[in-house]
């Protein structure tokens, strides 16, 4: 009987475990490794849409370095990805502080305040565009009214203060996802510690930094990393609030490559820009594996 | 918490977390009134005398009904329905059953194969969405929900695996090994003892999955063209706008409403959903 015999195959642990990973692998080759090598070939060509064109070299890469709208792209996601990780960890770990005690509707409040994490970005993002209109905005009669402001802030007219309130998006759809996953964290410290270090005479600050937070801090790591590919490969947020302007003012690499490789056209320059975030990405993976691997053979 | 000092825990701890609760849900608030909101009261300026931001006098459903009736926003729906199931269950079925081999079996290079599909785990989609692109058109996949039914599990996969594993982890291996002595072969032992002990988990991934599907943008921006075949948030923000001029009524009823199965997904299941994260963090 077939049956049989391919289950006496399968009792084999290198042989199920092959045919149990071949989905995966026949998947993620196909999607990720292939688009992978042949994003690099496209980066070394001169394709565009509908011509497969030939091989350059690095042309594209000198071409797209020496472009200023590439190098403010470049800055403005480094930038973007720094600020915006400081204000998500600082506040994410506040509320998770708060969220740690008991209190009344407790559930309630955790499970409302992951929204922002869990509805569709773009979706959110549409009502902060509505709430940053020029003409129209709910936030400026909130603070003119509150005396903060005497005309009107232009939230996303103003190149600088574009990329600040991009910024104040990403934070605020951030901060849940920290604050949740820290508050996991918090839960298994285990309070006698903090009352061994109370019984000690640790003031409430001193028992936080010398207790919570050390014991926090892989988690953390974890955390903070995840969240920093995500930010640095962030596209849908500037995608609808600036779609890069103004006089493109508020790229990210992603955002300049989707205007370069598939708004105009230039496939094998839109590869380019989106490659050059590999270098970066690289680092941080390296860094978070090696992060791993020291925090599990302690 | 020391009690007696009763405006110190106002201070420290409702004044704080009311400010979080607030900022962090006004905006669907927003989305909410502005979507019940005539046009006549939603283009008012911000500085005029008759700005009332917070309430409205005459709720309508004129925009829920232009939404339903005048767009494909009902297409759109069904579209990030079907796909966001599909590419759900093809992650599910992959990721369970790597998951199990990577946490259970012993075999040579397991232990890097697990660091492959945690790399993959950490590749973001704009990494790759233009080769993507060229490759799902000469596949003949672009425009046609196959294009993200298949490609989306290239995220979701690696996530679901990872978080499988740490739940076989969990399992004790006794159980299998009693199943194991009373004659039920690997694959029995972990289809009739294993898998129905890790449904939470497997819950958990699966909703994981689902929202992530119905959050997806860049491919579904790239890949699909036609207005009857987008996805919700790709439709919403391409159709909606036409040219410069925002129909900010439709536009937040649209919002709210592309919100709600993902909403109602989550709400059921908050304590998997929470789970799943945490998990996903953990590793």
């Amino acid at each position: 009987m077939p049956a049989v015999r391919s289950s006496r195959i399968l009792e084999r642990e290198d042989t199920l475990a092959f045919w149990l990973l071949f989905p995966t692998f026949a998947l993620l080759a196909l999607f990720i490794a292939y688009p992978f090598v042949r994003g690099v070939w496209l980066a070394l060509t001169n394709a565009t849409v509908g011509d497969p064109g030939h091989f350059v070299g690095l042309k594209n890469f000198v071409k797209v370095f020496n472009d200023s709208i590439f190098r403010e792209a470049a800055l403005n996601t480094f930038v973007y990805t720094a600020v915006t990780t400081v204000f998500k960890l600082a506040l994410g770990l506040w509320l998770a502080v708060l969220l740690n005690r008991h209190f009344r509707g407790k559930s309630w409040v955790r499970a409302f305040i992951l929204l922002p994490f869990i509805i569709p970005t773009v979706l959110s993002t549409l009502a902060w565009k509505w709430m940053f209109d020029p003409t129209f905005s709910v936030l400026n009669w909130t603070f003119y009214k509150l005396h903060f402001i005497t005309g009107r802030i232009n939230w996303l007219g103003d190149p600088e203060l574009a990329m600040a309130s991009i910024m104040i998006v990403n934070v605020w759809r951030g901060v849940p996802f920290y604050a949740i996953s820290l508050l996991a964290g918090l839960q298994t410290i285990s309070p006698d510690l903090h009352e061994a270090a109370a019984i000690d005479g640790a003031n409430r600050w001193q028992r936080f930094w010398y207790v919570t937070w050390p014991l926090l801090l892989p988690v953390t790591m974890v955390v903070v990393l995840f969240s920093v590919i995500q930010t640095f490969a962030d596209f849908q947020l500037v995608y609808v609030l600036t779609g890069g302007g103004p006089a493109n003012a508020t790229h990210l690499f992603a955002t300049y490559a989707y205007q370069i490789g598939i708004g105009t056209g230039l496939l094998s320059e839109g590869a380019a820009i989106s490659l050059a975030m590999f270098p970066a990405l690289l680092l941080i993976v390296v860094f978070q594996l090696w992060y791993i691997r020291r925090v599990e053979n302690r | 918490m020391i009690e007696g000092a009763r405006w110190k825990k106002w201070v420290w701890f409702y004044l704080p977390l009311g400010a979080f609760i607030l900022g962090l849900l006004f905006p669907f608030y927003w989305m909410a009134v502005t979507t019940l909101r005539p046009d006549i009261e939603l283009y008012r300026p911000w500085n005029s005398p008759l700005y009332k931001p917070f309430w409205t006098s005459q709720p309508t459903l004129e925009h829920i009904k232009n939404l339903l009736y005048e767009t494909l926003f009902g297409q759109w729906m069904w579209n990030t329905m079907l796909i966001a199931a599909l590419a759900t269950i093809i992650s599910l079925f992959c990721g369970v059953l790597a998951g199990y081999a990577l946490a259970r079996l012993r075999f040579r290079f397991a232990g890097s194969l697990g660091t492959v599909i945690f790399i993959t785990y950490l590749v973001p989609q704009t990494l790759l969405f233009i080769p993507l692109a060229d490759i799902i058109r000469d596949y003949r996949l672009g425009d046609t929900p196959w294009a993200l039914v298949l490609t989306y599990p290239t995220f979701l996969i690696p996530f679901c695996t990872w978080l499988m594993m740490g739940y076989f982890k969990t399992i004790p291996k006794e159980l299998e090994e009693c199943a194991r002595i009373d004659g039920a072969s690997r694959w029995q032992a972990m289809v009739y003892i294993i898998l129905p002990i890790a449904l939470p988990g497997i819950l958990s991934a699966g909703i994981f999955a689902f929202t992530l599907s119905w959050n997806e943008f860049i491919y579904a921006l790239v890949f699909l063209s036609s207005p009857e075949e987008k996805t919700v948030p790709v439709g919403v923000v391409s159709e909606l706008i036409r040219g410069d001029v925002f129909f900010w009524g439709p536009l937040m009823a649209g919002a709210l409403i592309g919100s709600i199965p993902v909403a109602i997904v989550y709400s059921f299941f908050v304590e998997h959903y929470v789970a799943g994260m945490t998990g996903s963090v953990k590793g």
